[in-house]
Order: structure tokens, then sequence, then C-alpha cells
């Protein structure tokens, strides 16, 4: 299991590569990569603040949840801050499984936590000015579907 | 003494990323009025408590948290990572 809180840029790619380099009773490996999105507001960058500390405590909490309610054979947890551009990854979630099932359901976990439980804050900058990006209702509500019995 | 931390916008009203506070406040929540009451920019950023969240010592906590024993508070708005 690893996480990683960084201002470097990763080659998403090369780290699916080399999470699944030697894996022999993993049948599933599931990936999700989140990009800087231009939403038509004339975005150049988003920067993201996080919490020195905190933020590998509550990473490493996270994927430590997963692994214990899914059988996974490994989780991978990577998350950027700093200032970057449009089209620059942000954030990579990968689990490896015997099965698609909770390699698939475990990424969805830790993407659902990572949004609303891991402390980054999100800041457009735009030529005529920057806003904090505000958290969604919906992404609050998505985290009731894994505590719900 | 306590070492509060602010961030994103709530950081930004008050104007410093981190601060130590010599308080006798019994609780976060404590701790919140006490600051209001010192200038402005505090009242400004803690107007609507319901808007921010807080860590006690780095983990996710509440408003009623005690204070006894903690190092370290953190108010912030809701996190929007992912």
């Amino acid at each position: 299991m690893a996480v990683r809180v960084q201002s470097a840029p990763f080659d998403a790619g090369a780290e699916l590569g080399a999470f699944s380099a030697g894996r022999s009773s993993s049948g599933a490996i599931v990936t999700f990569t989140g990009i800087v999105r231009d939403r038509g507001t004339g975005l150049a960058a988003l920067e993201i603040e996080h919490y020195p500390g905190m933020t590998e405590k509550a990473l490493g909490d996270i994927a430590e949840q997963a692994r214990s309610r899914w059988s996974l054979d490994d989780v991978l947890v990577i998350h950027r801050h700093g200032s970057l551009p449009v089209g620059a990854p942000i954030m990579m979630v990968a689990t490896a499984a015997a099965h698609r099932a909770a390699a698939f359901e475990a990424a969805d976990f830790l993407m659902d936590y990572l949004k609303s439980r891991a402390p980054f804050w999100k800041k457009e900058v735009r030529a005529d000015g920057s806003d904090w990006v505000a958290a969604k209702a919906q992404d609050e509500d998505a985290l009731s579907r894994w505590t719900s019995p | 003494m306590i070492d509060v931390l602010y961030f994103a916008w709530v950081r930004e009203r008050i104007g410093l990323p981190r601060e130590r506070v010599e308080t006798e406040a019994a609780t976060v929540r404590d701790l919140v009025e006490e600051l209001r009451g010192r200038e402005d920019r505090y009242d400004l950023a803690f107007t609507d408590i319901a808007a921010l969240r807080v860590a006690v010592d780095q983990e996710l906590s509440d408003f009623d948290a005690p204070l006894a024993g903690v190092r370290e508070i953190a108010f912030f708005p809701p996190m929007t990572g992912g």
C-alpha cells in the first residue's frame, strides 16, 4: 500500500505499469486518474492547498478502510497539491484484487472519501479572478451509500 | 498554548496560515467565540460555523470537542479533494 502527496506531476501510465508489475494473484486492477478540466470558464490553473501531516494521515486511513472492507492485494493513492495547469493529472487511485468487483468498488469508495474527507481545497484561477471551489452536497451524499446498513 | 491553523478562504479572511493562541477555552466552540471577539476579520471568518469544518490534532472533529491536552486545531471549509 502506498500513499503519496506531491506537487510534482506523475505519469499515470508509468504508475499503472509499476503497480501491475510482478502480480501473480491479482486478477483485476482498477485505476482512476483525475485531470484538471476547463468547464468553459477560461480556467488558467487549479491551485490545490492541503494540510501537511493531516493529509498523509487521512489518505492512509481511507486506504486502510478500503483494505479492511474489501479483499485487496494492494492500494495506491497519489494526490497532488500546488498550481496545476489544465490537462494535468491531479490524483490517481489504483486497486488490485483477485476479482474485479472488489477492485472497482474499492476504487469508487476511495474516490468518494478522497473528495470529502481528505484535507484538500481547490481554487480556480482564471484571467478575470479566482474562486474557491465549493463542496457539492452530492459528494457528501455519495458517502452515505458506504455507511448505510 | 494551542497551534491554530487556517486553510483556504478561512486563511484568506483571517490573513495568516497559523498562530499560537493562549487560551483557557474549554471547547472548540469556546475558542471560536474568543477569536471572534478579538477582531473583525476573525468575526467575519467565523460568522457561519455551519459552513466550517474543524480538525483537532489532525483528526476531523466537531465544535463541541474539548480542548484539554490538544496541541493543534485547524479550521477550514468543507474539503474538495479528488
